[in-house]
């Protein structure tokens, strides 16, 4: 049976027919079939919006062509000329936006790999209360973004939040209450939450990844003599590569893109410490109405995004295939 | 075989470190969930003096929560089952059939999970409005436009991991069901979808939470009449003094169904978590 299975499905787009059952026998169509709804819903909501944002981004799409948005002028390249015009207000800012990215993308990604790997490993072994840790850990991830960070704006009020008590009030680390949610310290603000928010994610990854290494090889490196960290060297982390590769990039993707947790800390408020690229290309579009701006800023993230992502898919491949 | 002396407080540092991250914060919704009004508005203490459950009271009336919470249910109950349907068919054909295209599909739908939301949410915004204008059908402003919006967030995950499950039940379970006269559709339907039904329950629940718990295109996508939690709850906060014993109140009232499914069902993620990355 099983081999009639693979033979069928092999010729899945010819016209040969089994003989036995002609009836039963699907169609090359089927498979289509069954992914046209998937097809439809994602042509219209991503496929088509992409490439529309594409062709926006070189007209001149303000408030006034909102509601007839194939009279609005072509302008070329023009709107990726006021972004990229570092002497201008606007380029400056977005400039300013990207370096704020890069740096908040950078931080997360680093600490919560490492909160993340540390928790999977300590917990990778059985010992009292370690499911219950294991779901604690993982209450963040699955908590609403909004109710998360909400609760994080509450804290990082200057006069009333937990923060300052605890720092000022039960540490005594500092004199006076700073604040949290604007000026420079925004910066550190939306680190700490993105990375309270992001770290279970890898926490949970690498977890699962740890599950697929067998014990054996640590009792037998054990027996050779090597300790912990020589075990976490030599085995692990080469054995949670595959897992490591997706993880990383995963992260950073969703970390660069990060929109929620800026949109919901700071609210209307929009500190250029904490100006992360989703949030600034949201309010420069939704504050001026100038969607060909706005578009134009959208490409060139997306451009980044994906140079980086090549240059990442390049080096890994041809390390594993030096490895 | 036995941890060393130096891993035990390395666990004992670690687990000590990440536990109190992340109960600072849980501890602080609830605790200010129970406290009046004017405590929360003094400064921060650890334990509530005059425990109160007003805030669970007030806070629908403060802004009209009942109503977000019912737009929230229906959007993100319609973009589960529609997303998830969708996915069970589409996964059938990535895990059973080799068809042209297939590779080209399952990249394609996986890359867009990973670009930036504004990209899409600008053009979808302005085809939106000329779509009404055209057909005048509501999509900004209506639950339908949520729905089909939020049902392609979960898809290209939901498909991903059902092709996983899928997988793992041999074919000659199809094969056997073909042979006793059931259609393609019919052996999903009847003998591979009730095999993999944790997936399936995990994949639910998977989608809902991500329309339950959607900003971005909720927040240019909902007005007054479809407005969802994610954007309501903002609006305790636009009042002049801010309700934060009933805002911590709400937060834990609409996590408490999303975080209580994903726990029950973590076993299942991590499971389809792996059987999928090992593709």
């Amino acid at each position: 049976m099983a081999t009639t299975a693979v033979s069928e499905k092999d010729d899945a787009g010819q016209e040969q027919q089994p003989p036995a059952r002609p009836r039963r026998r699907s169609g090359w169509w089927l498979p289509y079939a069954l992914l046209a709804p998937a097809i439809l819903f994602e042509l219209v909501i991503h496929v088509i919006p992409m490439i529309t944002g594409v062709w926006m981004s070189t007209r001149q799409l303000t408030k006034f062509f909102i509601s007839n948005w194939t009279a609005a002028p072509a302008v070329g390249l023009r709107n990726f000329q006021v972004a990229l015009d570092f002497d201008s207000a606007v380029g400056k800012a977005l400039l300013q936006s990207f370096l704020v990215t890069c740096a908040f993308t950078l931080l997360v990604v680093v600490v919560s790999w490492t909160f993340g790997m540390a928790a999977a490993v300590v917990l990778q072994r059985s010992f009292r209360g370690r499911s219950g840790l294991r779901t604690m850990f993982l209450v963040p991830y699955a908590l609403p973004v909004y109710a998360g960070v909400l609760t994080w704006n509450f804290m990082l009020q200057r006069d009333t939040g937990a923060v300052n008590h605890i720092l000022v009030d039960n540490l005594g680390l500092l004199d006076d209450r700073p604040f949290w949610l604007i000026g420079s310290n925004a910066f550190w603000s939306v680190v700490v939450v993105a990375i309270w928010r992001m770290w279970p994610f890898a926490f949970l990854m690498l977890m699962a990844g740890l599950q697929s290494v067998p014990q054996d090889v640590y009792e037998a490196s054990a027996v050779d003599g090597a300790h912990a960290w020589r075990q976490w060297r030599s085995i692990t982390l080469p054995m949670l590569r595959p897992v490591n590769v997706v993880l990383v990039l995963v992260m950073f993707l969703w970390v660069f893109n990060d929109f929620n947790t800026p949109y919901v800390l700071f609210g209307t408020g929009q500190p250029a410490s904490g100006d992360l690229i989703s949030f600034h290309i949201y309010n420069a579009t939704f504050l001026t109405w100038n969607f060909g701006l706005g578009a134009a800023m959208s490409v060139l993230l997306l451009l980044f995004l994906l140079l980086v992502t090549g240059i990442y898919l390049l080096i890994v491949n041809r390390e594993s295939r030096r490895a | 075989m036995h941890d060393t002396t130096g891993f035990k407080v390395f666990r004992v540092i670690t687990v000590t470190v990440l536990a109190v991250f992340t109960l600072v914060p849980l501890y602080v919704m609830v605790g200010s969930s129970l406290k009046p009004l004017g405590d929360v508005r003094g400064a921060f203490t650890w334990w509530p003096t005059n425990l109160t459950v007003q805030p669970f009271i007030d806070m629908w009336s403060t802004v009209p929560l009942a109503r977000y919470f019912l737009n929230s249910l229906i959007v993100s109950t319609a973009a589960t089952i529609a997303s998830v349907a969708i996915a069970i068919f589409a996964a059938y054909a990535v895990s059973r059939h080799r068809f042209k295209g297939r590779g080209v599909f399952t990249t394609t739908v996986l890359s867009t999970q990973m670009f930036p939301g504004v990209l899409f949410l600008l053009p979808l915004f302005v085809i939106f409005v000329n779509f009404t204008q055209t057909f005048g059908v509501q999509l900004i402003g209506t639950r339908l436009g949520l729905i089909i919006t939020y049902l392609t967030f979960s898809l290209p995950f939901a498909i991903w991991m059902l092709a996983g499950y899928f997988d793992g039940i041999p074919r000659e379970l199809d094969e056997a069901a073909r042979v006793d006269g059931c259609s393609h559709i019919g052996a999903l339907l009847r003998v591979v979808l009730p095999a993999a039904r944790p997936g399936v329950i995990a994949v639910s629940i998977y989608a809902f939470m991500t329309a339950w718990g959607e900003v971005l295109f909720a927040s240019v996508l909902t007005n007054d009449a479809n407005r969802t939690l994610s954007i309501g709850l903002r609006e305790y906060s636009t009042q002049i003094n801010v309700y934060w014993n009933q805002v911590m109140a709400a937060s834990l009232v609409v996590s408490v169904p999303v975080v209580i499914g994903f726990l029950l069902l973590q076993k299942q993620f991590v499971a389809g978590l792996t059987s999928g990355s090992v593709k």
